[in-house]
């Protein structure tokens, strides 16, 4: 009987499979995928979007609510008093957040990604008269929905991050929220001298990036945009390891 | 054995245990008592590694807790917040535990059926009464078989049933060789259960004692058929016998156990045989009367 790296993942598997909350939110979060998507196929018409953009449509509000899944599994070993045991358990703590962050990207990746291919196949078959068809085979869109599901598993990890440095379940969501929905929204009120430079470089539209195939101006390329949001990552969950380790349970 | 040494903490400008230094010993229950806001909870916190002292360290079987590889095996702890998430049924808390050490499903069944959780196993923990809580709570500290138990106020909340169960509960552990440690503002719940007594108020140790010391027992009121019978049985220096009534008697000098023996042998009935230690209590009160935290205004 001894910790290992396998046995602390183990643990953090039961308690991420082992609530309710996580079957809803991550249930939720798949359908508006899918339903946004089928929505937007069906009543959009134009060539400013393709059809893998529109059967994305609802990946913006998916992004919300998968990282509210993240935070609330990160916030809530605090709100309950539950870390007391956890980290009496793994005294090194350091692994509990790693641990924590792996299952939960992991899950949204996996379901994410299952959710993007659903919704790509749901709206393809309703897709609007006034859309191009487009197929797995057709140049980017596998990249765009796998693209989707990496974004998405990293947005759970954001939330995880978040959830674990502020230790309260509004303050993780609140912040989730301003920077992912608020953030680009008042940026883009900035000159454009400010905004142009800066924009594509916030968490969410460099996460944008990766799962669209029609590109707006100025955007960063793909997985540059993914692998700057991993950036924005990979310093939260720097930040809440180092508030992990340094400060009283 | 837990070994503190020159623990302190403080919060803020409060300083909240102070210079604090003991042992709890293997094979003994040691009591750990003081009045409310004395710093104990504080002071397991940190036995545990979940605060951080600002100078002095803890060892736990002779190392720090953090280096042990199988750090549920080395301390089960029971902390005085109710610890779980709501949400979880108490299979899941305790599973998810275990697996972190890689102990088997079949030891979360085990400590389920030791705390009388069996039936409730599947409940969701927020259903839970604070004293079915306080049960999980002792079954998830037996979790990894520890060599070391220690419990924060582990009866708060009990029946009588669960307050025996608790008491038979760590004499068994200790009679196995384990070193057990439970908290408790009240000198009466621990001394029926401790060897040994650490008391503290506000941060600093104000006894580091053995309950037999302690209890400075006043006497023992005797009530038997044959009070003239029994005095010349028990007669000796230094045992004062005193008649409060036809058949009573109070004798100091001589332990409850001496008497009731010295009786049977020669045949006397005894109808009663108790031992008069409220100024166990009392002396507790003595000891912590200045140093308590939070006095209610007279
Ligand atoms: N995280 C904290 N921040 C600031 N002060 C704290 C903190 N934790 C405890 N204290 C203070 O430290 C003191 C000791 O608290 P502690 O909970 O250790 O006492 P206790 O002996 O367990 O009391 P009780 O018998 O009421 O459980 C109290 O004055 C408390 O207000
Ligand atoms: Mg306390």
């Amino acid at each position: 009987m001894k910790i290992t790296p396998g046995g602390v993942v183990a643990a953090e598997w039961t308690k991420f499979s082992s609530l309710r909350s996580t079957w809803i939110t991550t249930g939720i979060s798949v359908l508006l995928l899918i339903a946004f998507g089928v929505i937007a196929s069906a009543s959009f018409s134009g060539d400013s979007l393709s059809a893998v953009d529109l059967a994305l449509s609802g990946s913006i509000l998916a992004a919300l609510t998968v990282g509210v899944l993240g935070a609330l599994l990160g916030a809530s070993e605090y709100t309950t008093g539950m870390i007391r045991a956890t980290l009496a358990a793994v005294p090194r703590r350091l692994p509990v957040l790693w641990s924590k962050s792996l299952v939960a990207g992991l899950a949204a990746l996996v379901v994410m990604t299952a959710g993007a291919f659903g919704a790509f196949a749901l709206g393809s078959a309703v897709l609007n008269d006034g859309v191009a068809a487009l197929g797995l085979g057709d140049d980017g869109v596998l990249r765009t929905l796998f693209g989707a599901g990496l974004y998405l598993g990293l947005v759970a990890v954001l939330g995880v991050a978040l959830g674990m440095l502020v230790r309260s379940s509004a303050g993780a969501i609140a912040i989730l929220a301003g920077v992912l929905l608020i953030l680009p929204g008042l940026v883009a009120l900035l000159p454009d001298s400010i905004s142009d430079p800066v924009g594509p470089y916030l968490p969410s539209n460099a996460g944008n990036a990766v799962m669209t195939l029609t590109q707006a101006d100025g955007s960063l390329a793909p997985w540059t945009g993914l692998a700057v949001f991993a950036g924005y990552v990979v310093v939260a969950l720097a930040a809440a390891a180092y508030r992990l380790k340094k400060t009283d349970a | 054995m837990i070994q503190v040494r020159e623990l302190t903490k403080r919060y803020g400008a409060k300083t909240v245990v102070d210079h604090l230094s003991f042992t709890a010993k293997p094979g003994q229950v040691t009591g750990f008592l003081g009045p409310n806001g004395a710093g104990k909870s504080t002071t397991m916190r940190m036995i545990v590694g979940l605060d951080a002292p600002n100078s002095g360290d803890v060892l736990v079987n002779g190392k720090p807790y953090a280096s042990s590889k199988a750090p549920l095996h080395e301390i089960g702890v029971l902390l005085e917040a109710k610890a779980v998430h709501p949400g979880r049924t108490a299979v899941s808390h305790l599973l998810a535990l275990a697996r972190t050490h890689g102990i088997p499903r079949s030891r979360v069944d085990e400590v389920l059926a030791l705390a009388g959780l069996t039936a409730v196993a599947h409940k969701r923990v927020g259903a839970f009464s604070l004293g079915m809580g306080q049960r999980l709570g002792i079954a998830a500290a037996l979790l990894g078989d520890p060599a070391v138990v220690m419990l924060d106020e582990p009866v708060n909340g009990l029946d009588p049933e669960g307050v025996l169960w608790v008491r038979n509960l760590l004499a068994g552990l200790a009679a196995e060789g384990r070193t057990v440690m439970l908290s408790s503002h009240l000198m009466s719940e621990v001394s029926l259960v401790a060897d040994h007594l650490v008391i503290v108020g506000r941060g600093k140790l104000l006894a580091d004692t053995t309950v037999a010391d302690f209890v400075t027992a006043e006497g023992v009121r005797v009530v038997t058929a044959a009070p003239d019978a029994l005095r010349t049985a028990i007669a000796a220096a230094g045992v004062t016998v005193t008649s409060t009534g036809a058949e009573e008697l109070f004798v100091t000098g001589r332990s409850a156990r001496e008497i009731g023996l010295a009786a049977a042998t020669r045949g006397i009935p005894l109808f009663e045989l108790t031992p008069q230690n409220a100024s166990l209590e009392e002396a507790f009160m003595d000891l912590t009367r200045h140093a308590v935290e939070y006095e209610a205004s007279r």
